[in-house]
Order: C-alpha cells, then structure tokens, then sequence
C-alpha cells in the first residue's frame, strides 16, 4: 500500500510504529501531487519545501515521543484560509500576489497540532461556487473521471483527498461548499456547526453562514481533525463557548433507539435517479440495524435558495468591498463576472427602500427554517438526505448557469441557513462509476452525534464492495 | 429678528481606552509613527474579524446615562457601507436603528433641556496626508487611528443660538471629562463637532412652526468652540440673505474656513446617502440586563450640574466660585479635600475657594495640605483691617502726589513704591496681594 493512500489513524500508528517517517509519507503525498496535477488542478499551492521542513521537524519530535493529534500528517488547506507567509487568493486573481501576515486560526490550530501543510487547494473564485470552475486559475478535475467536476467551492480540498495527494483537507462551507464536493469525490466532508469552528483568518463569504472543516477518507478522522479545530476563539465573537466535545473517541452509536427523519421535500422532482436509489438503500440498512426512519414534512428547501441567496449575496458584496487593490492586491477591476454579479445583487439587496422587502424579509424567512428545523429535531434525533441531487457534472457545466450553484446545494442550503451540522459521507457509485453521498444533518452542536450515526454507517458498510476503489488515473 | 435657526448637532468624542474598538491595537495614536499601531483587524486584511471592546460599549452606555437617555436592553453593531481610501474594509461598524441610548436631553443653564436623539458607538478611520515625495503629489494613509473607538452624540434640533451650542458643547466636554472616558480635546480631534443650521420664519404659528424647514446644511471641519460660534453667526447671515431674497438655500454639506469665518460649498447632497446599512453579521447582538445598566449607572461619579448645585448648598459658595471650582472634577475633588483639612483649623470653605481661585494655585503642585497652611498664614496676617490699611496709603498718596500722577501716565511701577512704603510704617507682614489692590482701588 502507498504512503499517501492512508487516512490519519493508519498513518498516525504508523508513524508512531516508526513503520516510515513523516518525511517519506510527506514525500509520497509530494509524488503523487506531482503525478496528478497536470491532470487534476487540486492546488493553487504546493508548499513543497516548508512540508520538507515540516516534516522533519515531525520526525525530531515523534523520535522524542512528542504525542500530538497530527504530528506529522500531511494535510492540504483550502486556499481561502489565510497562511502566514504563504500565498493565500481564494483562487482569485484580486489577491494573486497576496501573503498574509498572520495565520488564520484554524492554520494556527492544525499547526499546533503538528500538522505538515502541503499546500493550498483550488476553489471557486471566492467560493463562489459549487464547481471549481470559477477558479481564475483553472477548474479542478474529478479524479474518478476527469471529465467531470469535483463540486465547490471546496473541490480542490476534495479532489486532494479523493486523489490520495494529501492525507486530508480542510474545506470551507457557506452551503453546501465541503458536504457538496465531498459527495461528487466520494469522502467524507463535515460542516460544523456555525460557531463551533473559528471563521478568523478565512477570507469572509457569507460572514453568518461561513463554518469551516475537515474533510477526509473517514469519519473516525473527520472527528480526529474537529478536535483539533473546534472551540471558542477569541478572535471571533460568533464561536461558541460551549464546550467541545471528544469526538474521535465517543463515535460508537447504538443505532438501535436512533430515529431518523427524512423529507419527502428532499427527494425532489429531477433528482437523479441513481442517488434516489441509492439514499433510499442506504436508509434500508439503517432499517435492518435497527433504526427507526419517521417521515417528516419539512419546509420546501426552494425556499432556503432565495432567503440565501439574499442573505449571502449582501454579505458578500459588503465583504468583498475592502478589495480595492490600495494596501494589498489587485484593483477591483481583476473581478470576474461571478463575484460582480454577487456584488451587483447584494448591493441591489441592501439598498434603501429594497432592505426590508429583500433582506429584512429573508432574515425573517430564515428564523421561519431555523424553527422547522428545531420542530423536526423534536421528534427524530437527525435528518438523513441525498447530498447533492445529481452526479457529478461534466467539466463546463456552470458557464451558462448563474444561478448553477444553488441548484445544487439546493439541499444543503436549509441546514446551512439554519447553522445546522452536517456531514456528507459516500454510499457508492452510479453505473457511470461517479460517487454518490447522503447527508446526514443534526441539530445544532450535534457534532458528536451526527459524527457517530455517520461512523456506524460506515462501519456497517464497510465490507462493500465499492469500498476498495480507487481513482484510476 | 425675522428668522428663527434650527440648529442641531453632532458630536464624535473618541474614548481613551486602551485598546481600540475591535482589536487589541493600542489607541493611542496621537504623535505616534504611522501605520506602527495596526493589525490584520483595523487594516481590514482579508479574513479579519472584529471583537468587540468591552470597556468600549461601556463607556459610551455611561456618556448615554450622563445624558439622560434611556439604554435599550437590546442593541447590535451594523455595518455602514461607503467607500472611502481611509475605511480599510470599505465599511465602518457602526450602529444605525438599535443604539445603545436613546431619547436623552442636556439642561441648559437657562432651564432649557436639549434633546439627545441617540449616542451611539462607531470606530475611527484612518488618516490621509496629501504630500509631495520626491517631486511628486502622492495620498498616504495611516492607519494609526483605524479602529479607534468614537462615540455619536446626536442631538434634536433644538438649538436657536450659537450660544445655546456653545454653552452644550462646553457641558458635554465637561461631562465626559468627568466620566473619564476621553480627554475630549479639540485640537487632538478627540472631539469634532457637525452642527446642522436652517432657518424658519420666527412669526410662524405654533401648528407650522413645529415644522422643521425644507432643508438644512451641514458645517464640518470645525475644530474649536469659538469656531462653531462663528460658523453659525455666518450661516444665520448667509440663510437671512438668501430667503430675503424669496429663494430657499440648497440642503449641502459645508466647510468652515478659519481665515475668513465664513463657510463655503464642499458637497450637495441630493438624496439621501444609501450606505446599505444592514446588521453586522461578525458581531453578535447584545442584551443587557437591568442589574448591568444599573451597576454601570452607580459607577458614573456626580456630573458638574450637580456638583456645582451642592456646593452652592454645602459649602454656601457663590454660583459663581461653584462653577469655577467644579469645571474640570480635579479641581473640585481638590477643592473637598482641602476643606476637609481646614476644617480642623475653622477655615471655611469660602476661605479655601477665595485663595484657589485668587491666587490661581497649581493644583497639581500644592497638596492640599499645603494649601491651607498658605491659607492659615495668610489669614494671620490680615490683623490689619482694609480700612486702617486704607488710611496709610491716603496718607502715603497725600505725601507723595507724584506717585499719582506717574500711575496715571501708566507707570504701574510706582505701586511697589507704595508697598515698601506701607511696609515699612506697619511693620508687619501683610498679604501684599491684598494690598497692592486696595492701592489700585485708591489710585483710581
């Protein structure tokens, strides 16, 4: 088995087995970058020789039995996460010269861990998107067939991971922008809670929805790595102080009491036919293991598209005003048509006399959601969903849609407006050979236990057969 | 007078607190080298975050209580959208429909309450220099002051004279001077004040004249007292000219300038500004509860009205030496302390108040006890009466006609000729100050 294949755990024993150094599995993520890139486009950065560096520093501190979560992993960040002294341009070319001074929390977190960053990944100009294919620096490619897209914005973190080029990735989620690609790559992606993971240092999108995290080959590192990143931060007066919980170590679930909720609403007209075969399946295992599924009826996630679509065009065109190219960057006239339409419909949002029919309105809507939800999560403990309604998409599928990004988190949106955890987690493949996931939503702060329902899932699935697939590239 | 102004006013008072609004920044930026007090946050780098400061939102809730206003128990930050080279995150955080106080008002002297519509709390921009490097007009901005916390004082337009503004100005300096939240000093722009002034024809009947006039003028760029005086002085004259020619001057911003006391154009407003104000979403909201409010109520110290009004009462002084001894709180606290210590040697406070007022004593030089150990000695030395010294210096004055005539031709001099001489016929020590007036009073 190669290095770069292994998840965190096994990676983890191995290192501490001095079975290899962090130095050679770095080296074999390195190679298989190398490899890969012409045909993938998953980094916009390759830090090649600071992972060096970082990895033997690793490997000192391993020989002096250092014990730490990460120590030594290979890991790829998402290039909308500032890096001190690294280049950091939420794949915009506004910010293409931009280094950062400061690290952002969640890079400060992973490194006081002991991770090695590998580099950046490619995203949506300003994850503005659910493609990659609005990267001014090229669209990133499905690594289970390159024809197709990985999803967005976080596609470059999870075409790293679906590729075996990193050992995880950190991605970012306004909606759907981690569960999403992690669904078309076929891994795991978990949105946290809206405040239980630091937004400081993450280049703002929609500032109330913005939830970073992990994305990985499994759930027990999924949980490993929310460890690490979750907890209050005193640079961002929206982390909550709630405790965090030990989630890589309470992911066992008696799946026998769970009550599963699912929507009808979110099995909707024009899904693909494969995923609804597939989400049905899955929901019959948990069945046969002895969950009790209870039919919901929730509020029409069409209408989670247009509140959030309002709510996260105005924040973005507030947000996006500081990139004038005075202090830092390029001037605004580097924008391309994506975020000018966003800026353009927010600005339009917000204007006096249009606040309270738009804004002010979608603001109310959302409380509206938010409390179908906590009604939902009165009578089952979580939610259970196709992740996204199609496959994959062929390469070039956005370029006429601009509205393409919100059809297809049209199911992921109302758990993000809501500030909701989910996670995304692979179920199996389409005849086509593209990955098909189902999401698993919980109320908020139910990390652990939407981490936990997700690891039974897996565990009891484990001995199927797609499971042993790999990219053929 | 025909015409009656309406006069309203704005007033941003920066507070001293340490750091700044929402960063840990110091704010401290008066004289410092440019762009040496700034961090990703009040830069506005991408991904920065606000926190926000908490003695901050404090004080400016106890300028509010100062003020009289009532403290919502709900309030939230909002982000007001412009674009300015100065506003690094091409928004301030500000606050628009939930300040922090609302519906206060100022007692003037005269009984007349100013209404304050709200106090709110903002942050500071940066600065611009406009210079020439190397030959060439270039903008610098330093971002020192970014971030640095500011406090709205919004007022209804309730003002009809510029003395009524100066007089509120002078007050709301002092108030915040003795919470201690900001050295409200004009030429450091810890204050900076936006008086707004129209006019209305002062026969209006009551119905009508409650309506305020189709249109208003901004003045800025005043930074002195004297200066908003003279600012409105020439709006008043230059609004008269205009509606006595039957036009109605046009709603503008304009600038004050120093030279000349006049104001000219600098910018028509049209319409309204649409800064897209909308809740600052990286802020939660906040809520107080009562217990809060009232805790920081009962930590503001007594505010100079009151102050001066006890020691009218207590100290039987005259309003007058009140008012002086209670302008600045240091003086007064100085004042107490000294009247405590005198107590014991039955000097009243009267004494005390006639000697730091006549003498101009430095306070921060002279304890207290120090100064009533002046005023003891001094006191034992007034065993002669003003009349008995009124009596030697006639008879000085009678001996040397001269001396008359040489204080006429303003030869002050001679006073010190008198002295010596009265002096030396006592032979006792005097309060010369005393003396070198009673002189004055004879040489008239």
């Amino acid at each position: 088995m190669k290095l770069n294949s292994l998840n965190i755990k096994e990676a983890n024993e191995g290192l501490k087995k001095k079975s290899f150094s962090s130095v050679e599995l770095t080296k074999a993520c390195l190679d298989q970058i190398r490899k890969l890139e012409g045909k993938l486009n998953a980094f916009v950065t390759v830090t090649e020789n600071e992972a060096l560096e970082q990895a033997q520093e690793a490997d000192k501190l391993i020989s002096a039995g250092q014990d730490l979560p990460l120590l030594g992993i290979p890991i790829a960040i998402k290039d909308n996460f500032s890096t001190l002294g690294i280049k950091t341009t939420a794949s915009s070319i506004v910010l293409d010269d931009y280094i950062p001074p400061y690290n952002a929390t969640v890079v400060a977190k992973l490194k006081a861990a002991g991770m090695v960053l590998l580099g950046k990944t490619n995203m949506d100009a300003w994850a503005h998107g659910s493609s990659t294919e609005t990267s001014d620096y090229g669209s990133t490619k499905n690594p289970w067939n390159i024809k197709y897209l990985p999803g967005g914005s976080s596609g470059g973190s999870a075409a790293s991971v679906a590729a075996d080029e990193v050992i995880a990735a950190i991605g970012s989620e306004t909606a759907g922008s981690i569960r999403q690609p992690a669904s078309w790559c076929g891994v795991v992606g978990l949105k946290p809670t809206y405040g239980r993971v630091s937004r400081y240092g993450v280049i703002a999108m929609g500032s109330s929805l913005d939830s970073p995290g992990p994305i990985t080959k499994t759930v027990e590192d999924s949980a490993l790595i929310l460890e690490v990143l979750a907890g209050v931060d005193e640079n961002d007066a929206t982390t909550s102080p709630l405790p965090v919980g030990n989630y890589s170590q309470k992911l066992s679930k008696n799946i026998k009491e769970l009550k599963i909720g699912i929507s009808e609403e979110y099995f909707i007209d024009g899904i693909d036919k494969e995923v609804k075969e597939m989400v049905e399946g899955a929901l019959k295992k948990f069945e046969k293991f002895g969950a009790k599924i209870e039919n919901l009826k929730l509020f029409d996630p069409k209408y989670a598209i247009d509140v959030y679509t309002i709510i996260q065009r105005s924040e973005v065109s507030s947000n996006l005003a500081r990139y004038d190219g005075i202090r830092y960057g390029n001037g605004r006239d580097y924008f391309k048509d994506e975020a000018k339409r966003r800026i353009m419909f927010g600005t339009y949002a917000l204007s006096s006399g249009y606040y309270d029919q738009y804004y002010n309105k979608a603001q109310k809507v959302r409380t509206v959601i938010i409390d179908d939800f906590k009604k939902a999560f009165e009578k089952v403990d979580v939610i259970i969903a196709p992740t996204s309604p199609s496959l994959a998409l062929p390469v070039g599928a956005t370029k006429d849609s601009a509205m393409f990004g919100e059809i297809a988190d049209v199911l992921v949106e109302p758990s993000s407006i809501a500030g909701l955890a989910g996670i995304n987690i692979p179920i199996g493949f389409s005849k086509s050979g593209l990955p098909i996931g189902m999401q698993i939503i919980g109320p908020q702060f139910s990390e652990e236990l939407v981490l936990s329902v997700a690891y039974e899932y897996e565990k009891l699935t484990q001995v199927e057969k797609w499971r042993g697939l790999k990219p053929n590239l | 007078m025909k015409y009656k102004a309406v006069i309203g006013l704005e007033v941003h008072v920066e507070l001293k607190t340490n750091s700044k609004m929402f960063c840990s920044c110091s704010a401290d930026y008066f004289g410092q080298k440019p762009n040496t007090h700034t961090c990703p946050v009040c830069l506005g780098l991408p991904g920065a975050l606000p926190v926000p400061n908490k003695k901050a939102i404090e004080w400016c809730v106890q300028i509010g209580l100062a003020l009289n206003c009532n403290i919502p128990l709900f309030s939230k930050f909002d982000r007001k959208n412009y674009f300015y080279p100065d506003l690094p995150k091409g928004y301030q955080i500000s606050q628009y429909d939930k300040p922090f106080c609302v519906n206060g008002y100022l007692t003037l002297t005269s009984g007349k309450k100013v209404g304050v519509t709200r106090v709110h709390m903002e942050e500071d921009t940066g600065k611009l220099i406009h210079e020439k490097v190397s030959g060439e007009n270039v903008s610098l901005i330093d971002f020192n002051r970014s971030g640095v916390p500011l406090v709205e004082i919004v007022t209804e337009p309730d003002f009809e004279t510029a003395e009524e503004v100066k007089e509120y100005l002078q007050k709301l300096q002092q108030i915040v001077r003795y919470l201690g939240v900001s050295n409200a000093d004009m030429e450091k722009g810890n204050m900076r004040l936006e008086p707004n002034i129209s006019l209305r024809l002062s026969n209006q009947q009551s119905a009508i004249s409650n309506q305020l006039p189709p249109y208003k003028v901004e003045v800025k760029n005043i930074n002195s007292f004297a200066f908003v005086s003279k600012a409105i002085d020439y709006e008043i004259k230059r609004q008269t000219e205009i509606l006595e020619k039957g036009k109605t001057p046009i709603q503008e911003t304009r600038g004050f300038v120093e030279k000349n006391s006049s104001t000219v154009s600098q910018r028509v407003k049209e319409e309204a500004s649409d800064y897209r104000y909308f809740p600052e979403p990286d802020i939660p909201p906040l809520r107080w509860t009562k217990e809060q409010i009232k805790n920081l109520k009962s930590q503001i110290p007594e505010l100079p009205d009151k102050k001066t009004q006890r020691f009218e009462k207590n100290h039987l002084l005259p309003r007058t030496d009140s008012i002086i001894l209670t302008r600045e709180k240091i003086t007064a606290d100085y004042f107490e302390e000294a009247v405590k210590l005198g107590k014991n040697h039955d000097l009243t406070p009267k004494q005390i108040a006639n000697f730091i007022i006549n003498r101009k004593i430095d306070i921060t030089t002279t304890l207290p006890a120090e100064l009533v150990k002046e005023v003891l000695n001094s006191s034992k030395k007034e065993e002669i009466s003003d009349a008995e010294l009124k009596k030697i210096i006639k008879e000085i004055l009678e001996k040397n006609p001269k001396v008359a005539e040489d204080y006429k031709a303003g030869k002050t001099s001679v006073i010190q000729f008198v002295i010596g001489q009265v002096m030396y016929i006592i032979r006792k020590k005097i309060d010369t100050e005393v003396l070198r007036k009673l002189i004055m009073e004879e040489l008239k």
